[in-house]
């Protein structure tokens, strides 16, 4: 299903919205009316976070949102029947840390297919950590969706996009998770160091916090991803948020 | 894939589970630290500021009267009589020349007790470094006296106030920082925990413990200790002192894990006795974790075992079977820290106490010819304060 929301964006000539939520937050029931809201405000893809007691690569809005869905009882378990409920229409990319994904056993990357999820990625996986473990995702129903840093080295960068598929999650900047209120400088050359050996789909994310900022990462990557801006809206309203993935949909097909 | 020297992974344990934007300062870490040791100009200046700064050799002393009440010749490998305290300086002042020699002039650490954050904030003002260090704000009032040595050397202590404001959050909060600052910050993890290499490095570092403690047995007894005792956070004063032995198979290694308010109250600190495998600081090894792989705070009177993971190669120790993992209670450890004193004139650091308290409870087990090797890692002093606030010693 990714792959082919990426080929019609890419017959359309448009760019990729990317959308990370963390599940349970605000609420469950807020947060299932949040994934839905975003679907039909014109996210083409939803990232839906798994809360995890240590996320070491988010910052302060991420982790409030893990910590307040934990509280209330969410788990992996539980993001897959938000998953279940939303079926939002759009594809679904399961996000979460590997300590929860081990914990769910082996059957539960078919459980989050069946839930409605067509990718996964894994924060604390980098390629080439546990090949026993990738494999086995690899192998699964869903998408692996691979990260590249800005640090990655050329060599590192092909390796990931081999053993990637769905879209390849390019950070644009060094640290965690959380808005920002520039862009980084050299992403065009990131992006394109990067498109020299991978062909698929590149989308930006990390910091990404306002309309045109989402224009400008458009402007040189195959799609963008908003997280931490989102989720800080979220907190506030569903509507809001809503409001925002629409501004972001409009700015960015404008 | 991440060429290196280095071994990752203590059988199925161990790896590099991290965001992918530090696996290039991993690499580049593990191969500087290859490198270094292969550089007579790094290990004769270890070796110089390990003898000269920290006062190694540390003493191996006997303990004559705790020995008569436990009934068997007990030990101690003197690592409270190390600058700053504890053995945590052998780990700081190594990896601090490490960082210097690779350019990166900034060193972030966490601290629990804060005897990991002093070792640091002391190599850091010893070599000119800047020193940031993470700390729990629960653990920054128990250790008090440790938040102002820090600071005294020029450190910048960092209350954390996410999850547990204990060691483990502290962790994730260095962690954090070094995610963004990488490229000129070097992390200096305070025990055998967290992705390859600093398992294998913190280990390295550690191991003078126990090599200096092995000839120092063998010369002053003519063999070997029936039994090698350590408390156990993430590990790093008893993989330190074990290392060394674990190719004698006559030799019991003990390692001593936090029984905290006791093994079946949920408020513990047993990773090993109690926890199961997961992943949490960048590497696979037992964890304190509910059924949805969420960790589970962890729970010591002694802050420096307050954490609910442990270092992989003890977790490949435990279940190859060549260690064995006990636990003692706060109120054990509390009894034993008065004992000790009382008893040697040693006020232990609490962590010690529970090795003290394990070795006690045996008492008139032992066989009176059995030597028993006791890894006293730190002293006390850090902990009187919050012991006189709790307790009330007879006399
Ligand atoms: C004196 C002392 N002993 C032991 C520990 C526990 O750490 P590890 O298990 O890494 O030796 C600490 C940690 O702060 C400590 O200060």
């Amino acid at each position: 299903m990714l792959a082919e929301r990426f080929a019609s964006l890419r017959t359309s000539g448009r760019r990729a919205l990317v959308c990370y939520v963390t599940a349970g937050h605000p609420d469950r029931g807020a947060s299932l009316a949040l994934v839905q809201g975003i679907a039909e405000a014109g996210a083409d893809v939803i990232e839906l976070g798994v809360p995890f007691s240590d996320p070491v690569a988010d910052g302060p809005v991420i982790q409030q949102s893990s910590q307040s869905a934990l509280e209330a009882g969410m788990t992996l378990d539980g993001t897959l029947d938000v998953a279940a409920a939303a079926r939002p229409g759009v594809p679904l990319v399961l996000f979460s840390y590997l300590n929860p994904v081990l914990a769910a056993g082996r059957d539960v990357l078919r459980r989050a297919s069946d839930a409605g999820f067509s990718g996964i990625l894994v924060t604390d996986l980098p390629v080439g950590a546990d090949p026993e473990r990738e494999q086995w995702i690899g192998d699964g129903p869903l998408a692996f969706v691979r990260l590249v840093a800005p640090t990655t080295p050329a060599v590192r960068m092909a390796e990931i996009a081999r053993h990637g598929s769905g879209f390849v999650y390019l950070i644009s900047r060094l640290g965690v998770t959380g808005a920002r209120a520039d862009l980084p400088p050299g992403l065009r050359e990131t992006v394109e160091r990067l498109r020299a050996s991978c062909t698929l789909p590149i989308c930006v994310g990390f910091g990404v916090s306002t309309p045109d900022q989402a224009v400008a990462v458009g402007s040189v990557a195959d799609g963008v991803v908003v997280g931490s801006a989102l989720v800080a809206a979220a907190a506030k309203s569903v509507d809001g948020a809503v409001g925002f993935v629409r501004d972001l949909r409009s700015a960015l097909d404008g | 894939m991440s060429e290196s020297a280095m071994q990752e992974r203590f059988g199925a344990f161990g790896g590099r589970y991290v965001p992918e934007t530090l696996i290039p300062a991993l690499d580049e870490l593990a191969a500087a630290y290859a490198e270094a040791l292969r550089d007579p100009s790094f290990t004769v200046a270890l070796d110089d500021a390990l003898r000269t700064y920290v006062g190694r050799p540390s003493a191996l002393s006997e303990a004559p009267r705790f020995s008569g009440r436990v009934g068997a010749r007990v030990l101690l490998k003197r690592e409270d009589l190390n600058h700053t305290g504890a053995h945590k300086i052998n780990n700081a002042l190594a990896q601090a020349m490490l960082a210097e020699r690779i350019g990166k002039r900034r060193i972030i650490a966490e601290t629990g007790a804060g005897q990991h954050g002093v070792a640091t904030a002391t190599a850091c003002a010893r070599l000119g470094l800047e020193c940031v260090v993470y700390m729990g704000e629960e653990d920054m009032r128990r250790q008090e006296l440790n938040v102002f040595r820090m600071r005294l050397m020029g450190a910048s202590v960092v209350p954390v106030r996410s999850g547990t404001r204990t060691l483990k959050d502290a962790t994730s909060e260095a962690i954090r920082d070094w995610v963004g600052s990488c490229e000129h910050s070097h992390y200096i993890i305070g025990s055998v925990v967290g992705p390859a290499p600093y398992p294998q490095m913190g280990r390295d570092f550690q191991a003078i413990i126990g090599r200096e403690a092995r000839a120092q047995v063998l010369d002053r007894t003519g063999r070997l200790p029936a039994c090698v005792v350590a408390c156990v956070g993430g590990g790093s004063n008893a993989m330190g002192i074990f290392h060394a032995f674990v190719p004698d198979p006559d030799v019991r290694l003990v390692g001593v894990e936090a029984a905290g308010r006791g093994l079946d109250t949920g408020e513990h600190s047993a990773s090993l006795a109690r926890g199961t495998p997961g992943v949490l600081h960048g590497s696979l090894s037992y964890l304190l974790q509910d059924a949805d792989g969420q960790v589970h705070p962890a729970h010591s009177i002694s802050a420096g075992l307050d954490y609910p993971g442990v270092g992989p190669e003890h977790a490949w120790l435990h279940d190859t079977g060549r260690a064995t993992y006990e636990a003692c209670t706060d109120d054990e450890a509390l009894a034993a820290f008065g004992l000790f004193a009382r008893l040697e004139g040693i006020v232990p650091a609490l962590e010690t106490a529970h090795a003290v308290a394990w070795v006690d409870a045996r008492c008139g087990q032992w066989r009176p010819d059995d030597i028993i090797l006791l890894c006293v890692s730190g002293r006390g002093d850090k902990d009187v304060a919050q012991v006189a606030q709790m307790h009330t010693f007879p006399g």
